[in-house]
């Protein structure tokens, strides 16, 4: 919302204050001001000048050499009569304008920018004495750019070269030589814009700030008188109106005008208009817009000689219908959409544009005005369907006050009469079958302080009631709510507003007392914080990804057709495909991470992200999904390897907690990882995750040169949580010495060494404290199918030294062990 | 015999000080102070002094064998000495030579500021509590006072699974949740990933993080919400910091507003950080509306409490005045490291 302050200050004639401060102190009271604009800041010395003489320059073909006369100022080349030398190049300064009134810049001035429209620079442009081609030019005559606004917002302006102020607005102002141009174009004003919070449609409008605004100051607010107007005849002899769906329109409200008169606004209200950001265009379109943005209440007129039956129903389209808006395209409408229909047809879709049948053309002898209060919900979904949000519909969606439909009819037509352009038909016709009841709240200050945490006397809300204009019945003890504070309802509503004009600024500081509570982290949270601080520790640094992906990571995964994991969520409103359905597996996030880093040339990129994968329990979704938080390691360059991931992964269930043994399975279906190098981890029986380098294809799919080995490990948290404790108990220090002894064996290349530890473990039972693979080899000197392992195994006793025999025993069910499982010893 | 000792002790001690070894001092205790040294062979030649003279000889060899001990060890010592700086200086290394780098990883911006947030409220005695991100549109909009209808719901915002469930716009939802589980007195904050349908640019992402608290308990004033805030911010940007409440609307508070903090940067002089306003917004936050607590069953009558919600990000742009959004997403290990 954009709104002049000059505009505010009609209906708060006592307002003084910079617009510094204006935009301070409202922001303070909640109509917070985004920026503001000084229109003239960069404008100075710009005067409105008389054109006496254009001669030709003796040295240059486009250039004139002129004199204009500025009246009683005074500025450098400028003599007793007030006449100064120019020289222009404009190509509309010649001998056929002499007599012209024309914006001068004078020596020592600034304009705001040139006069080829570009972007302002932001310090203006500073005008001096020069010589062009030799002839002294005492200044500058200016074009509407060079005041930094265009064409649009001045119509009459020539489209290359210096503005003229037409006959028109000389009249209006009595413009003469030596005026200030720059209060003739009315740009001595300043532009607010506010952002307008959603429940306060009021301020949606100059009317509702302004009120604010007086409140906030302490001045008097003074409402634009509407006089009655009209002729003797009575409207309901011209036109029939009925409502068939007053849910979807509690108000109606319709005035006519005949025998209009096209003409140029008034400069008064182009100034308004062209200010608050919206293109002057003839006497009739800029009342409705002048009367929207004043009253907040759109407004729409029709060709009353195009209304079939000189009737208005307001119902529903039917399903299917198609309908021409007066920007000449097609709608689709349905039985939800509220339209404007005469004895006929439709003339306008409700609330968001007329139609192209029966808008306003040059040629229109009457006019109907209407009114309206639509539904705001349902014209914010009609806008939708249709594919139209006009600056009425946005501003209908919001839900009006049906007192301002009549308000805004009434105070239109009298603009048109106060700008001659029609005669105003007498009556009114008003469809307002449900009137609003007066909302009325309980007044209860000791419910507004304890809320508040303040103490305000009753006199002091009262007071601030009144500013606000809230009505107070002091028998009932209740607050009168006036309709257009849509928000007021509750107790805590009238708290805001004592605080609002009190002043947030005067809230002290308290903390709450009351039981006391204690502070702490979820089991969960916990958990995930160590497993970060373990993650850092070896080196992983936290990455923060996208929960949604596209699907087509599922291809550059190498994820068959038909897999589970293709299952996912979508989403019905994505920002695009690369965004539209909630991951199922966190890999594509971290090579993409990773994918990223490669191309920028990092080496060594140790990542590791702690986010949620989503699966759904039923497609579509009919209940929330699970959400499995994942960690996900993820690792390239030189100095990593799939054991050192695997490390990671036992530091991980180390600091957790979890000191059983788990399992790895490299015979599990996972395609997006190197066939040869990966295992599934499972713990105490249940599947916890995936470790593996990632397949080559796939690390090629996201960029990796062949050759760049991508690691990868994920664990699902809620799995491996249940087995997390952080429960420790202290076992002592050993008092008695271990005994070690070292195995070297030839071992069936199949054979694994999890499955000769896991023996060695079983058989080793109480006594055994550490088996330790020292060596493996594989190669020439170790024959065919067969590889070399060496183990140190060490055994102690908690309560006494280990004899010989005891380890001998303990050994020799190790040795058997190994040779079941086709294992021989080497010497 | 005295002339004879003093004779030999002079010796002893000539010859340890000209020393220049440890054997060489070994050698001097083995050649006087041994079982066949010197002194031994003098104690011997005693036996010829009357019994008057021989406990005062006696006493004479002692003094001057510890004389020639306390030589020795001297000497020993000071050589030990001097070997030991030798060899220190010979140990002397570059130390401003590389150093050899633990190699450690870094903690995500966003996580190292929520870290902090969690620890000013765990210490404020509030529970962490988390929520789902896919959410039942009645959690996210209808229990917060956003009726079927109001704008607030309008696909332009929200990212929609079905029209019943989906992505959490805010992480307010677990307001409810709590709410609804009915334990008093509530002290909470719920961190986590909320969506909304904006373009990624340098202050966008259709995916960041929010705060949210709740504190339900009687007697909970506007003014408990005002102290708690700027204890908040306080922790957060330093203890100088100021807070400003300015009046704004949410729909499941009222009074609502919205918090700016004193710019850290220049005070609130006014710099190019704030935008020469002196104040930067950080959060928004009411007092909880009475429908909302009646929607989760607590009784406004009793009851009230105050909710705020902040920007994770935002704190963390902030706070490590970081310029643009997108870097916290794309997870340039340069741009990770710097925290």
């Amino acid at each position: 919302m954009n709104t002049p302050l000059s505009w505010i200050k009609d209906y708060v004639p006592e307002l003084s204050c910079t617009p510094k401060e204006y935009a301070d102190k409202m922001t303070l009271a909640g109509t917070k001001v985004e920026s503001f604009e000084v229109l003239d800041k960069n404008l100075d010395k710009i005067v409105v000048a008389r054109l006496e003489y254009v001669e030709p320059h003796p040295d240059a073909n486009k250039l004139v050499v002129c004199k204009v006369n500025v009246g009683d100022v005074r500025a450098d080349g400028v003599d007793d009569n007030g006449s100064v030398q120019i020289v222009t190049g404009a190509p509309n300064i010649t001998k056929d304008v002499i007599g012209a009134l024309i914006p001068v810049v004078l020596d020592g001035g600034c304009v705001a920018g040139g006069h080829d429209g570009e972007a302002l620079p932001e310090d203006g442009i500073k005008i001096k004495t020069g010589k062009l081609r030799g002839i002294t030019s005492y200044g500058m005559m200016c074009s509407v750019e060079e005041l930094g606004s265009d064409r649009n917002s001045y119509p009459l302006a020539p489209e290359s070269g210096i503005y003229i102020f037409p006959e028109e607005l000389i009249n209006e102002l009595s413009l003469k030589p030596g005026d200030s141009a720059v209060h003739a174009f009315g740009l001595d004003d300043t532009v607010v814009e506010y952002e307008i919070t959603s429940n306060r449609v009021d301020c949606y409008s100059i009317i509702g700030i302004a009120r604010e605004a007086a409140a906030v100051f302490n001045k008097k607010f003074v409402m634009p008188k509407v006089e009655e107007n009209g002729n003797s005849e009575d409207i309901n002899d011209y036109l029939k109106v009925s409502v068939e769906d007053s849910s979807l329109c509690s108000r109606y409200t319709a005035r006519m005008v005949k025998n209009i008169k096209f003409a140029p606004s008034p400069e008064w209200m182009q100034k308004r208009l062209r200010n608050a950001g919206i293109r002057p265009i003839n006497n009739l379109v800029d009342i409705t817009n002048f009367v929207m943005l004043e009253y907040g209440q759109p407004m729409h007129a029709f060709d009353y000689d195009m209304l079939s039956g000189h009737e208005i129903v307001v119902k529903c389209a039917a399903n299917g219908d198609i309908f021409q808006t007066l920007d000449g395209q097609e709608r689709k409408l349905d039985d939800t959409i509220l339209m404007i229909n005469d004895a006929e047809k439709a003339v306008g879709i409700a609330g968001i544009m007329g139609g192209e049948n029966s808008k306003i053309t040059e040629n229109v002898h009457t006019v109907v005005f209407e009114a309206a209060t639509f539904n705001g919900t349902n014209i914010r979904l009609s806008a939708k369907k249709v594919g139209l949000r006009t600056d009425a519909s946005s501003i209908f969606e919001k839900g009006l006050d049906p007192a301002a439909a009549i308000a805004a009819n009434n105070r239109a037509c009298e603009l048109v009469e106060e700008l001659g352009c029609g005669e105003v038909v007498g009556g009114i016709i008003d469809i307002y079958p449900e009137p609003e009841t007066t909302e009325r709240v309980k007044f209860e200050p000791e419910r507004i302080n304890d809320l508040l945490g303040m103490n305000f006397s009753e006199e002091e809300m009262l007071d601030i009631f009144k500013k606000i204009e809230l009505g107070f019945d002091a028998e009932a003890r209740e607050v009168i709510i006036p309709s257009f504070r849509r928000d007021l309802h509750a107790t805590c509503d009238l708290a805001e507003e004592v605080l609002r004009f009190h002043g947030y600024d005067k809230i002290v500081d308290t903390l709450p007392v009351g039981e006391a509570t204690t502070g702490k982290l979820s089991f969960k949270c916990r958990v995930d914080s160590v497993v970060r601080n373990v993650a850092e520790f070896a080196g992983f640094s936290h990455i923060m990804t996208y929960a949604f992906e596209s699907p087509k990571a599922y291809d550059l995964l190498n994820i068959p057709e038909n897999d589970e994991l293709r299952k996912a969520i979508v989403i019905s409103n994505p920002l695009g495909e690369d965004f539209s359905i909630m991951r199922t597996q966190p890999l594509n996030a971290m090579l993409t991470a990773l994918s990223f880093n490669y191309s920028h040339r990092n080496d060594n990129v140790w990542l590791y992200d702690m986010s949620n994968i989503y699966i759904p329990k039923s497609l579509p979704l009919t209940e929330l999904p699970d959400e499995r938080e994942q960690l996900t390691l993820g690792a390239y360059g030189d100095e990593i390897d799939f054991y050192s991931m695997k490390g990671v992964i036992e530091e991980i269930f180390e600091h957790l907690g979890m000191s059983e043994r788990y399992d790895l399975d490299p015979k599990a279906e996972r395609p997006y990882l190197h066939p040869g190098r990966k295992a599934d981890i499972s713990y105490s029986g249940k599947k916890v995750g995936y470790i593996g380098e990632v397949h080559p294809s796939v690390a090629k799919n996201y960029g990796m040169k062949d050759g760049v080995r991508v690691y990868i490990a994920v664990l699902d948290i809620p799995e491996i949580l249940p087995f997390v404790s952080f429960d420790r108990k202290h076992t002592g220090i050993a008092k008695f010495p271990a005994v070690s002894r070292d195995i070297s064996m030839l071992v069936p290349h199949d054979i694994l060494a999890g499955d000769i530890e896991k023996m060695i473990i079983q058989r080793g039972g109480k006594l055994l404290e550490k088996v330790e693979l020292f060596d493996i080899y594989e190669g020439v000197q170790v024959k065919k199918g067969f590889k070399s392992m060496a183990y140190s195994l060490s055994f102690r006793a908690n309560d006494h030294t280990l004899t010989d025999d005891e380890i001998i025993a303990v050994m020799n069910k190790i040795l058997n062990g190994l040779s079941s499982m086709n294992i021989e010893l080497r010497s | 015999m005295k002339d004879q000792l003093l004779k030999l002790t002079q010796e002893a001690l000539a010859k340890i000080a000209s020393s220049k070894t440890l054997d060489e001092i070994n050698e001097a205790r083995v050649e006087f102070l041994g079982k066949k040294g010197q002194f031994t062979t003098i104690m011997k030649e005693m036996k010829n002094l009357s019994a008057e003279e021989r406990p005062v000889f006696g006493q004479l060899v002692n003094e001057a064998k510890s004389k020639t001990e306390e030589a020795i060890e001297k000497a020993k010592t000071e050589l030990q000495n001097a070997l030991m700086e030798q060899k220190l200086q010979d140990e002397i290394i570059d130390v401003t030579l590389p150093a050899k780098k633990l190699r450690t990883g870094h903690g995500h911006p966003c996580q190292i500021a929520l870290d902090e947030v969690e620890r000013v409220f765990i210490g404020m005695g509030y529970e962490v509590i988390e929520g789902p991100e896919v959410e039942w549109q009645e959690y996210n909009f209808t229990k917060l006072n956003i009726p079927e209808g109001h704008p607030a719901r309008d696909e332009q915002d929200t990212f929609y699974i079905t029209d019943q469930i989906l992505l959490r716009s805010q992480t307010s939802p677990t307001q409810a949740r709590v709410m609804e589980e009915g334990k008093l007195p509530i002290r909470m904050i719920s961190p986590g990933r909320v969506f909304r349908s904006d373009s990624i640019d340098a202050t966008h992402s259709p995916s960041f993080n929010q705060i949210e608290g709740l504190v339900v308990d009687k007697h909970i004033t506007m003014t408990d919400l005002k102290g708690t805030l700027t204890q908040f911010a306080k922790e957060m940007f330093g203890e100088d910091t100021v807070t400003r409440f300015r009046p704004h609307h949410f729909p499941f508070t009222e009074p609502s507003a919205e918090v700016d903090v004193s710019c850290f940067k220049c005070g609130g002089k006014g710099c190019r950080f704030c935008k020469n306003e002196g104040w930067i917004e950080i959060l928004g936050c009411g007092m909880v509306h009475p429908h909302v607590l009646e929607m989760c069953g607590i009784d406004p009558n009793e009851y009230t409490g105050f909710a705020f919600g902040v920007g994770l990000e935002r704190i963390a742009i902030l706070k490590y005045e970081i310029d643009d959004m997108r870097l916290l997403y794309e997870n340039d290990i340069r741009f990770l490291k710097q925290f």
